[in-house]
């Protein structure tokens, strides 16, 4: 089929045109007719920067060479018609040149793969015997459920958009009448700089001054924004008209989600799913499959809406967390778990070895090889063996049986009251589904997309009985050392749930290819069939799209609703008393001006700057001024901008206009007196000054807002800091900066929230302004130019990488799911715009974010499932890029399946933000018993389901061995503990971090990495670029563990201690500290000295590795016994007894106590 | 007399069957995705206190004409939305909040209760309808 009539078939369907692509920004679904693609920006693309190893990669966005405009063009004429461009050896490719199927390695391989756990033959299904047993065990919360969508929600016609329609952003934009009429002239004033502090006084009162528009000319030189020039890309885009169709099309009948069934097994459809869960949907199901034969027809007639499906499986299902919380109520607390130390005598060792007897039973059952084997063989994964699944037909006892022959090393039966040293010497990697080799190979890096339950149960009942989440955890902005990008006129995506071509898809031949979310088999372009890569006509499962799990392209016009934004910054800054006392000004524009050459964008990138105490001031940077002049608003009540299109000025052009204002900047308001701070207003403003372009606006507050409209009043009470009773306070204290937000979400502005301060300042209510608006908050407690330094260090850091970091601008993040499953609540920064669609004003290579899922729909006849996160984003360079993202993962239908296949990270990761959620809308209290109950359900599930020889102690799988410590950990984080003094505000941006961090990081805030570092050698260590890198083990976090000879490292994430014991080895003290005793190490030391050892360099090195491994940089104390920060490192020893909280051993045995119950 | 307490909450009670069906539309619109979500709030929180006055109209109506089981049939709903609307915390923008509808279910569960309020309401309107009824034979 021609690329034409794809296109035509698109527009013209019949009513499922879930046109995702243009109406990922459904701000109004006809095209602009200026609509241009700047592929004139295009010609590099902003490599990132921070990250040495990142910048080496060969194929690090390689744009360039990817994306000459002539060349597509000319490919366009061309029978293959691709414009992925096939230069020969080009080593900017990925991809090696695909010849034969041999040769496609995966370009993600960077992930520290621990190699396939296992054969997929030991991991298949093993008999469900297990699992029949008592399903439903509590009571279910329908209340609970997802809502009941199986396909991923039309996006359609009705312009359904929160952000104005272009054209009228255009209209305010390039007529400044609005700004320049309203305000009343006499409260606008303008100052000269160099007089700026007397006249600022002067000027203080109203002044009949000029009116604004006479400050300057209206002439608009250079920052004409992007609407009017509208660059053509027409002969580009041939089938643009084509494509544009479909938004203006019919929209669509009604809320037909297609339910296109798969093919079912050839068996009654039933007969072989293990338990046969309650079953709302049996009479639905069933007819699904029986009504529709096993044909590879292109079944849209097969379609089956079947709504009666929805609404029962909807009331059944229930998420695991709050299930967990039902118990919460009805099981009594139980006394202090010190006291049923007597009850649970130490095991006899015999027991230690009880469960290799379990290996020595039948071998494998024959039916699981001969399951398994055609299954890894056929090169189309997703078709079923005939039959379904075989093991569900064994006997029960021949099942049990197989089962324990097979026991995979994650189902290892771990006594954790009887080994202590659970901890693994190094970093924990992500477990690897049981996939094919194949699949597995082309699967998706576990930092970028990640699942709780590496094999996904069958059905929601299933899953509720595990007692564990079902979630991913996506980085999906992540920076990559390799990326394939794709230019290409059309995006092969399927035409029914638009879901992007990806490796988990199948060829049904060179024609067709079938979803694998949906099941729908679609056309192939006959663009899609030339592959750029080895230049080849005909093979399309060798392209680069269907070759890697993460991929980009670059979008066409039909993805744009307005001309890509420019990047453009605004930078609203505190200069209050209080922050000019803090001194941060000063670190801040020194900052950007060492940086201003490195914010990411191009020609068009455009600056502006307001400062705020009790009034705001405006700085306008026009072209042609001799110098910055300060408009000063005093009234906050009813804010305007004075002139509104020079405040915000083409950076290229007004460079030194720029840098002069930044080199005044801090000694402007060195003598100021002013104390109230109008934080509201000045984000009004800079919402009003942004609104027309969209873009990222960084506020650096150092105190609580006092005055007008968003007004805060302190609410914590320093009493209650360390009370073990409910902490109140999480939850925002007004709605001002929520809607803000929402309106700032809308206009396509993030806001990034800079907290200096030593005072409560209310985070909760003011993070909600980062939160929905997809920004991010950054907190430096007590910050102080002369009396931090190290905070002052950090700040400077984490500005150099905020500053020069990748930024996408105006993006939507969509995650789609394969039928049957759906994702019912989303943790991260951002604004939910409808069930899958998350919107996203910037999205930085930092956040993180983390989504639960529900099983609605049995999944009885997949092998695998998959996930696709698609990023839509306009690049700083003003291109139009698609990041897209697949996992796919393998179902399963035994409990123990679900175990071995337990990501211990990832579910802690989830618990966390699920806990975060839940110590906003119910208390503190009950996350921490949730936390609590999900560990004690999940062991106990285990214990009851999977362990089929019953023994004393608390048993958990090798792979949930560290489960409960992470779970303990958690109880002990800054963010939920109790009983020992946390600010407020400490603990809120605990909570933040916890829910934006991505995995990685979240888990080195959860659980410290300690080490010891005093006897460093060069055994087992790295070699990276010339550099030798010592790796110590990783020590359990107890105090058993310190030592007084020695020197320990403890890296929380953010902060690195080291700890300097009282007789450390003289030799570290001189040839790592550089002093010569114990007595003269400095108290407030923050930099190892640069000494030339071997000691010191190896130190030195390993420290710098653990720094160059995240985006941000942690800030290193070294301390001493007396130092101040001693309790804060001790606080970190989360295997030890507080106070407050139970050790690990104790909180094995409440555990314990709780699971035998 | 009887008949016009009737005839007040009858006229009550259709304001609010159409109010919920209004809820309903609204909702099953974001749910289709034919309106976002901070529309779709908006237009809802309006209509949250007129739907409670009427709702503690219609009961205060019952009580002071001594309805003793139509006021016990009416009074849960009214404390259930005087409850509803008294426990939104205070960073949220109303009953129906933009950034946690797609949260936990919530649409869902909103829908429900509108469902199940519509079915009340039906109730209510027949059983007003026949003791309007029976009141005016009587007069």
């Amino acid at each position: 089929m021609s690329t034409a009539g794809f296109n035509s078939q698109n527009g013209t369907g019949t009513g499922q045109t879930y046109t995702n692509g243009p109406s990922q920004n459904p701000v109004s679904l006809q095209q602009l007719p200026g609509v241009s693609y700047g592929m004139t920006h295009q010609s590099t693309f902003n490599p990132m920067q921070a990250k040495a190893s990142v910048a080496s990669g060969p194929g690090l966005y390689s744009s360039g060479p990817y994306q000459p405009i002539p060349p597509v063009s000319s490919y366009q004429s061309v029978p293959p018609p691709s414009s992925f461009p096939a230069l020969p050896g080009q080593p900017l490719l990925t991809s090696p040149p695909m010849g034969g199927p041999p040769s496609h390695t995966p370009p993600l391989s960077a992930s520290p793969s621990p190699g396939p756990r296992l054969t997929s033959a030991q991991a298949m299904p093993p008999p469900p015997a297990v699992s029949t047993g008592n399903y439903y065990a509590s009571p279910q919360q329908p209340m609970a459920t997802a809502w009941q969508y199986n396909t991923p929600p039309l996006q359609m016609g009705p312009p359904t958009s929160m952000s104005t329609p272009p054209s009228a952003t255009v209209a305010n934009h390039v007529n400044p009448a609005l700004g320049s009429t309203v305000p009343p002239p006499p409260q606008t004033s303008s100052a000269a700089y160099g007089s700026a502090p007397v006249l600022h006084s002067v000027t203080h009162p109203p002044v009949p001054g000029m009116p604004p528009t006479s400050l300057h000319g209206y002439t608009q030189p250079g920052i004409a924004p992007p609407p009017v020039n509208p660059i053509l890309s027409h002969g580009y885009q041939p089938n643009r008209a084509l494509y544009g169709a479909p938004p203006t099309g019919p929209p669509p009948t009604g809320p037909l989600p297609s339910m296109k069934s798969t093919p079912p097994p050839t068996g009654p459809p039933l007969a072989n799913a293990p338990p046969p869960p309650p079953k709302a949907d049996a009479q639905c199901g069933g007819s699904v499959n029986s009504s529709q034969l096993p044909t590879e027809s292109d079944s849209q007639e097969g379609d089956i809406e079947c709504p009666g499906m929805v609404a029962g499986n909807g009331l059944q299902a229930s998420s695991n967390y709050n299930h967990v919380d039902n118990k919460t109520a009805g099981r009594p607390q139980p006394g202090s778990p010190g006291q049923h130390l007597g009850h649970y005598p130490s095991l006899p060792p015999g027991y230690q070895n009880a469960p290799s007897a379990h290996n020595a039973t039948s071998p494998m059952h024959p039916a699981l090889q001969s399951t398994t084997q055609p299954y890894a063989q056929t090169p189309q994964p997703y078709q079923q063996p005939p039959g379904g699944p075989g093991p569900a037909q064994l006997s029960p006892s021949l099942a049990a049986m197989s089962l324990q022959s097979s026991t995979p090393e994650a189902l290892r039966v771990v006594n954790l009251l009887q080994e202590r040293n659970l901890l693994p010497p190094t970093p924990i990697p992500a477990p690897m589904p049981c996939l094919p080799q194949d699949l597995q190979k082309v699967n998706c890096n576990p930092e970028v997309f990640r699942c709780t339950l590496t094999s996904i149960p069958q059905t929601q009942s299933l899953l509720n009985k595990a007692k564990m989440p079902l979630g991913l955890l996506l980085h999906p902005f992540k920076d990559l050392s390799q990326l394939p990008v794709v230019t290409s006129s059309t995006i092969v995506r399927c035409r029914s749930c638009r879901t992007y071509i990806n490796p988990f898809v199948s060829f049904l031949d060179q024609r067709r290819w079938k979803c694998n979310l949906c099941y729908r088999v679609n056309d192939v372009p006959e663009e899609f069939m030339y592959n750029p890569v080895s230049r080849a006509y005909g093979e399309p499962h060798k392209r680069p799209e269907v070759q890697n799990a993460t991929i980009e392209f670059i979008a066409p016009s039909e993805y744009m609703l307005r001309p890509p934004q420019p990047a453009v910054y605004l930078f609203v800054l505190d200069v209050s008393h209080n922050a000019v006392e803090t001194g941060y000004l000063n670190v801040f524009c020194q900052s950007l001006l060492d940086n201003i050459n490195a914010l990411p964008g191009d020609s068009r990138t455009k600056v502006g700057f307001i400062t705020f105490d009790s009034t705001i001031h405006f700085y306008n940077l026009q072209e042609g001024l001799s110098q910055p002049q300060m408009l000063i608003v005093s009234d906050i009540e009813d804010i305007f901008l004075p002139t509104p299109d020079s405040l915000l000025v083409n950076l290229n052009e007004c460079k030194e206009l720029v840098q002069d204002l930044l080199k005044n900047l801090p000694n402007l308001f060195q003598k100021t007196m002013e104390t109230q701070s109008a934080l509201g207003s000045a984000l009004q403003a800079a919402f009003k000054l942004l609104s027309p372009t969209g873009g990222r606006m960084s506020v650096f507050q150092t105190q609580l807002p006092n005055l007008g409209v968003g007004a805060l009043q302190s609410r914590e009470d320093p009493n209650q800091r360390a009370s073990a009773k409910d902490i109140q306070h999480l939850s925002p204290a007004t709605d001002f900066y929520k809607k803000l937000a929402l309106d700032c979400s809308g206009q396509q502005v993030a806001v990034d929230l800079f907290l200096l301060s030593a005072q409560y300042c209310d985070l909760a209510s003011l993070g909600c302004i980062s939160r929905y608006s997809a920004g991010s908050v950054y907190y430096y407690p007590s910050y102080h130019h002369q009396h931090n330094p190290a905070q002052v260090e950090r700040f400077q850091k984490d500005l150099k990488r905020y500053l020069t970091r990748k930024i996408g601008f105006e993006a939507v993040m969509r995650i789609r799911c394969t039928k049957g499953l759906s994702i019912h609540t989303f943790h991260g920064n951002f604004f939910v715009r409808s069930t899958d669609l998350l919107s996203l004003p910037n999205v930085n290579p930092d956040a993180g974010f983390a989504v639960q899922m529900s099983i609605e729909e049995n999944l009885d006849d997949m092998q695998v499932v998959s996930f696709q996160a698609a990023l839509l984003y306009t690049s700083s360079k003003g291109e139009r890029r698609i990041r897209v993202h697949t996992l796919c993962l393998p179902v399963v239908n035994s409990l123990s399946d679900i175990f071995a296949g337990a990501d211990v990270q990832a579910i802690t990761g989830l618990l966390a933000c699920m806990a975060v959620d839940r110590s906003v809308t119910a208390s503190l209290s009950d996350a921490r018993d949730a936390m609590t109950n999900a560990a004690i359900d999940s062991l106990a599930s285990y214990r009851q389901s999977v362990l089929t020889i019953q023994q004393p102690g608390l048993l958990a799988p090798a792979c949930l061995r560290l489960f409960p410590l992470y779970i303990l950990a958690l109880l002990k984080q800054k963010a939920f503990r109790t009983g020992t003094s946390t600010r407020l505000d400490d603990r809120v941006f605990a909570m933040c971090q916890l829910k934006y961090q991505p995995l990685a990081y979240a888990m080195l805030m959860i659980h410290p990495a300690l080490y010891r570092v005093d006897d460093l050698t060069d055994e087992g260590a790295l070699n990276i670029n010339e550099r030798t890198i010592p790796q110590p083990r990783v020590l359990q976090l107890s105090v058993e563990k310190l030592n007084r000879e020695g020197a320990f490292l403890m890296d929380t994430g953010m902060i690195m201690y080291l700890w300097v014991g009282r007789n450390c080895n003289p030799n570290f003290l001189t040839q790592v500290l550089g002093v010569p005793s114990y007595t003269a190490v400095p108290d407030n030391l923050y930099l190892l000295p640069d000494l030339d050892t071997a000691e010191s360099q190896r130190t030195r090195a390993f420290i710098g590795w653990l720094r160059d491994q995240r985006p941000f940089s942690p800030t290193l104390h070294i301390i001493k016994d007396e130092s101040q920060l001693k309790s804060s490192f001790m606080q970190n020893m989360i295997e030890d007894r507080t106070e407050a909280a139970l050790s690990y051993y104790e909180f094995l045995l409440h555990l314990q106590q709780q699971i035998s119950k | 007399m009887e008949a016009a307490v009737f005839i007040l909450s009858l006229v009550d009670c259709c304001a609010l069957i159409f109010l919920s069906v209004y809820f309903i539309i609204t909702l099953s619109d974001l749910e289709c995705d034919y309106i976002n979500a901070r529309a779709c709030c908006s237009k809802l929180n309006k209509w949250v206190i007129p739907e409670m006055i009427g709702q503690c109209l219609s009961t205060m109506l019952m009580l002071v004409s001594m309805h003793w089981f139509i006021f016990l049939l009416n009074l849960p709903v009214a404390a259930w939305n005087i409850y509803r609307y008294a426990k939104v915390p205070m960073g949220n923008m109303g009953v129906f909040d933009p950034t946690e509808i797609h949260n936990r279910g919530q649409l869902k569960s909103h829908m429900k209760e509108a469902m199940i309020k519509l079915g009340y309401h039906l109730l209510c309107f027949f059983i007003y309808l026949y003791s309007m009824i029976l009141a005016l034979i009587n007069d």
